[in-house]
């Protein structure tokens, strides 16, 4: 590691102070460590926000909750009211890393986590995420990780997060403190960014920003949630493909279908277009395959990565199936009953 | 840039004795307990989150020791391997482990019974796990949910059964107490 200057933020104001292109947040550290040992990161002073109060709480907001920043993956996933009425966050979250990190993770700190490209962790390989302007060492490359959606000529780097595609599949807002001490929120979409000409630029957030919650809306009641993830080890791996699912069925027909897709986009993935087709619709298995069809429409493939292409598909279809009741459900397919 | 920055006092509450080092910024908590207070019961195997052998408790929890800052955790209860039991008097989970050949080289081994020990709280707070099939109820002891639980224990000598067979026999032990 490079050396590094430590500072204990009091409150949001003292965090915010201290923040600017070379300064690091750091909450449960477990990405930006891993990050910092192999210098890929090299911020010259971190501002330790875990001792800042009020960042550590699942309230009610709404008829939704308010998630803080600093809440461990661990509680927020054993949460009984994330259980219960958002169980896709539950699933997805359980489906990351191990116990021990998500003891440490925080759920600010996992929006974000950064890409498992193995070339931006090698900086002996040029990588326009790490070094803007020295290429993507991934195309031509190993790309089992890598993207098929979403990426640029720059870029085929994957976001990681499991989190985070549950949290898009529910339409999570996250709440941001700028550094004047307003408030303002953003979809996952507007948080993240395209990687386009710029990869290294992965969010709209500025420096002095600061995630202090993420806000997730009322719970869907009743419907099925589903959060599925596929991997090259049965635990303790990244996603090669995950799919999240929020689906109603009203009279034998779909009336509602949210979907979200991790490790397969620069970001959660969402695409209105499959969903809308769904919609309305009486379930089968031929319109399933037929959403699946259209999810990868535009995808680009690297012979790394085109796997990726029937995985989803096939992972998509069995999803669905489960969520509306054309099998039976398996253990990742929840029931949310009506809201008492 | 500093070559590098001055060294910063930080107090550790391990195994209930309370220790204050002066520790350059960039010392892990697991560095900052082998190097500095030479408690070398916990292992040191990828040092970036993948093996496990680093577990350590803080404030009762279980985490990856090489992944968090010494200066990062002032006045934070840690438990080492070295507080869980001795040889003279080993938990009734180091014992296990012994019992049910729970090891082969044993570096796992430290990192191994600080998880098993951390799992059978997590399992009676009633925490679901990826295998769970229910969320809303209280996971049963099984062999599936302790595969999933202790996935973040490699062991290189896969003495995995007898790791299993070493957590579940502490699992019946104390389900039998409690009836
Ligand atoms: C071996 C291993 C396996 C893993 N497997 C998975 C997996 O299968 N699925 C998965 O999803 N994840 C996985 N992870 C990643 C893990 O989920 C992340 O490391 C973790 O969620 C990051 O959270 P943190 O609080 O530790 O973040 P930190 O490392 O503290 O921070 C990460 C980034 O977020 C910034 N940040 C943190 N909090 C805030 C805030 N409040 N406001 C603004 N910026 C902030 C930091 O500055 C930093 O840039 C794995 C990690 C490891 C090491
Ligand atoms: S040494 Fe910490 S997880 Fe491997
Ligand atoms: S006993 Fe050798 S690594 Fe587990």
């Amino acid at each position: 590691m490079r050396p590094f200057d430590y500072h204990r933020a009091t409150d949001l104001d003292d965090a915010s102070g201290h923040l600017n292109a070379s300064t690091q947040i750091i909450a449960g550290g477990t990405n930006l460590l891993d990050l910092m040992k192999l210098q890929v990161m090299t911020p010259q002073q971190l501002v330790d926000i875990n001792r800042i109060d009020g960042l550590d709480r699942i309230e009610p907001e709404g008829e939704g909750l308010r998630i803080g920043a600093l809440v461990p993956n661990s509680d927020l996933a054993g949460d009984e009211r994330i259980r219960r009425n958002y169980p896709v966050l539950s699933r997805a979250l359980l489906a990351g890393a191990s116990g021990q990190l998500r003891n440490k993770a925080t759920t600010g700190g996992n929006l974000l986590q950064r890409t498992r490209c193995p070339y931006f962790y090698e900086t002996a390989m040029p990588c326009n995420k790490r070094d803007p302007g020295t290429g993507c060492a991934a195309r031509g490359g190993a790309t089992r990780m890598n993207a098929v959606l979403g990426v640029s000529e720059h870029c085929i780097a994957a976001h990681p997060s499991d989190m985070a595609v549950g949290m898009r599949v529910l339409g999570a807002e996250v709440e941001i403190r700028r550094a004047d001490g307003s408030h303002t929120r953003k979809t996952l979409d507007e948080l993240y960014s395209l990687p386009g000409e710029r990869p290294d630029i992965e969010t709209t957030l500025s420096p002095d920003d600061i995630i202090t919650a993420v806000i997730l809306p009322a719970p869907v009641a009743p419907s099925v949630q589903s959060y599925r993830k596929v991997r090259d080890r049965a635990s303790y791996a990244f996603a090669l493909v995950s799919v999240a699912a929020v689906v109603q069925v009203e009279g034998g027909k779909i009336t509602r279908a949210d979907l979200a897709f991790g490790g397969i986009a620069s970001r959660p993935w969402r695409d209105p277009a499959v969903e809308a087709m769904l919609v309305g619709e009486t379930p089968s298995i031929d319109l399933f395959r037929a959403a699946g069809k259209r999810l990868v429409a535009a995808a680009e493939t690297q012979p790394g990565n085109a796997f990726k292409l029937p995985m989803v598909r096939r992972t998509l279809a069995g999803v669905l199936a489960e969520a509306t009741g054309l099998s039976e459900p398996t253990t990742g397919t929840d029931n949310v009953g009506e809201i008492a | 840039m500093a070559e590098r920055n001055p060294p910063q006092s930080v107090t550790l509450n391990v195994n209930g004795t309370s220790e204050t080092l002066e520790v350059d910024t960039r010392v892990t908590l697991l560095d900052a307990l082998r190097d500095h207070l030479n408690l070398t019961g916990t292992k040191k195997g990828c040092d970036h989150g993948q093996c496990g052998a680093c577990t350590v408790m803080v404030n009762g929890r279980r985490i990856n020791s090489c992944l968090t800052l010494a200066v990062m955790h002032e006045g934070d209860e840690i438990t080492t391997i070295e507080g869980i039991g001795t040889p003279e008097a080993p938990s009734d989970m180091q014992r296990a482990f012994v019992t049910c050949d729970g090891f082969q080289c044993g570096y796992c081994t430290p990192g191994q019974v600080m998880s098993g020990t951390a799992v059978l709280e997590e399992f009676r707070q009633g925490w679901p796990s990826h295998v769970s099939k229910d969320l809303t109820g209280n996971a049963d002891f099984n062999d599936e949910e302790l595969a999933e639980r202790m996935s973040g224990n490699l062991c290189r000598c896969s003495a995995y059964p007898g790791i299993r067979q070493a957590i579940t026999s502490v699992a019946t032990k104390t389900k039998e107490a409690a009836e």
